[in-house]
């Protein structure tokens, strides 16, 4: 059954986490052309196309040892796990029955089977890299159009329930990490720049503006009209310009107001290495700040990857799973603490004189 | 694009334009930087449209249109969800969908990739029992007022005059039901 300590494409350490950017996702939307969508079909034909896709993802190339199951098999706590490493939405958790995943055994490739549409397949990898990430999703696809027949129609492209996500089917996104920007209170102005580009922007988890931790998820919001690559170069060079305002955003700082940054870079991570109960956006929010200390050269490059895993650690799901089981907010805070204070325990102290 | 945009609360200049999907048109509302602000609008999907256009549909009659032959799914069930029931909801559906998708997207036509094995229909898909040319020459006539309309109809949302689109839409209803009975 899935052990989901095992994996985990956000957490691994590797030398493609870069400043700013800290992951990159794609998603395409697909359904079988016999069947009704999910939210319309039976719980027959939902259990066919179950079956259906199962057999055709699970003999996908691009996996050698699928992990594969229905969202009944799971432990409450396993599936919380899983959303929060985002390799299954959380929406997934509300469907009753015939609803499942076949995932690649790093967590990094993930098709999710009847959740709003009959196919969700994603590629999601640490750092920007839209081109292999599309490589991967695209041949995932060919591979499985070859075992399945898609609904498609010459007009509208690739048939969906929601006509929000017509067409290509394909939503692109990236996890940034933007402190600068949050600190210089230009946040909504991005967004609403970037909003008129069709293209949205959210917080970590999805969830309205709430962005702990300063890290927002930016995604094409238009799918039809386009082709694949086109999104995606356009969301590229939108994302590259987010970076470049954040950089800016960080010099000004580093400029006009180091004392304000070192104190606030200080006390993170005083408090994260020092704390004994800790609210998961309060651990987020130092995360950022520790994460900002290595980009400026305050903590060494190898502190990176133990905070960006952190930043799924802190989360309920995983705080529980590693105690093994549930537990109150409470006492969630007081182990997320002790987690963090051994953490941070084998970090060297900050080194303002770095810059 | 080129004129300056009200605000849709006060007579400042908008900066911040909004659409969403509600009740299965698009809707736009543009707002100055303050009433953004004061309406708690920093991420479109996290407001309801309808704060801002509570009377658009209330005049509306909820009597059926279009319904899907394969999967059952009502044009009401649609307008509700959001979501249609099956891929040929998209032929029966399609004159409901076509002003939808202008807001929504980049484009109305699918330019991206397909199935490799997929082979474009030769003639249009025979589907719809009901269109094997049922009245002569009255119904061409209508057909052609109905067409005309459906234009009005996306140029009034475009110019986001939505009580003008309610009429229009009211209209197109009506010579809807004529023409079927
Ligand atoms: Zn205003
Ligand atoms: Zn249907």
């Amino acid at each position: 059954m899935i052990d989901p300590t095992k994996g985990g494409e956000l957490m691994k350490a590797g030398a493609r986490a870069v400043p700013v950017t800290l992951s990159t996702r794609i998603r395409l939307a697909r359904n079988l052309r016999e069947f009704p969508f999910p939210g319309w079909a039976e719980t027959s034909q939902r259990r066919a196309v179950m079956s259906a896709c199962r057999e055709a993802a699970e003999s996908l190339k691009t996996f050698k040892d699928p992990i594969s199951f229905e969202v009944d098999d799971l432990s409450e706590l396993q599936k919380l796990v899983l959303v929060e490493r985002h390799v299954i939405s959380r929406e997934m958790l509300q469907i009753e029955e015939a609803a499942g995943a076949v995932l690649s055994p790093d967590q990094s490739v993930s098709i999710m089977i009847n959740e709003e549409d009959h196919l969700r397949m994603q590629v999601l990898r640490k750092g920007f890299d839209f081109k292999s990430v599309w490589k991967t999703a695209k041949k995932m696809d060919l591979e499985m159009e070859k075992a399945l027949e898609y609904a498609f129609s010459s007009d509208y492209g690739f048939l969906t329930a929601c006509p929000t996500n017509l067409g290509t089917g394909m939503r692109a996104s990236v996890m940034m990490h933007l402190p600068g920007l949050s600190m210089e209170k230009h946040m909504d102005k991005v967004i609403r720049g970037v909003n008129e580009l069709g293209i949205a922007v959210r917080g970590l988890f999805g969830e309205g503006t709430d962005a702990s931790g300063n890290i927002f998820q930016i995604s094409n919001q238009q799918t039809l009209g386009e082709g694949e690559e086109e999104i995606l170069e356009r969301l590229g060079r939108t994302l590259d310009e987010v970076k470049t305002q954040e950089i800016n955003a960080r010099e000004s700082i580093l400029e006009n107001s180091s004392q304000m940054l070192f104190d606030k870079i200080g006390r993170s991570y005083g408090l994260l290495g020092n704390a004994y109960k800790i609210t998961s956006s309060e651990a987020m929010d130092c995360l950022s700040f520790i994460r900002l200390a290595v980009d400026c050269g305050f903590l060494p490059e190898k502190c990176r990857a133990p905070i960006d895993a952190g930043f799924i650690e802190c989360q309920p799901g995983h705080v529980q799973f590693q105690a093994g089981h549930n537990v109150d907010p409470d006492e969630r805070d007081a182990m997320r603490a002790e987690f963090f204070r051994k953490k941070l325990s084998k970090f060297p102290s900050l080194d303002f004189d770095k810059t | 694009m080129g004129k300056a945009i009200k605000c849709h609360c006060c007579e400042k200049a908008a900066t911040v334009h909004l659409t969403q999907i509600v009740e299965n048109k698009v809707q736009k509302v543009d707002l100055c930087e303050e009433c953004a602000q004061a309406k708690g609008v920093t991420n479109p999907e996290g407001f309801s449209m309808t704060d801002f256009l509570p009377t658009f549909e209330a005049g509306v009659s909820s009597d059926e249109e279009f319904v899907c032959e394969s999967c059952g799914l009502t044009q009401q069930e649609f307008k509700k969800n959001g979501r249609f029931g099956c891929a040929s909801c998209y032929d029966v559906f399609q004159k409901v969908l076509d002003p939808m998708l202008e807001g929504m997207h980049a484009g109305k036509r699918h330019a991206g990739r397909a199935p490799a094995d997929f082979v474009p229909p030769v003639a249009p898909p025979a589907k719809k029992p009901e269109k094997k040319e049922p009245e002569k020459k009255e119904p061409e006539v209508r057909e052609k007022d109905i067409a005309a309309l459906e234009t009005e109809l996306i140029q009034a949302i475009e110019a986001e005059e939505y009580e003008r689109a309610a009429e229009i839409r009211d209209q197109i209803r009506q010579l809807k039901e004529m023409a079927a009975g």
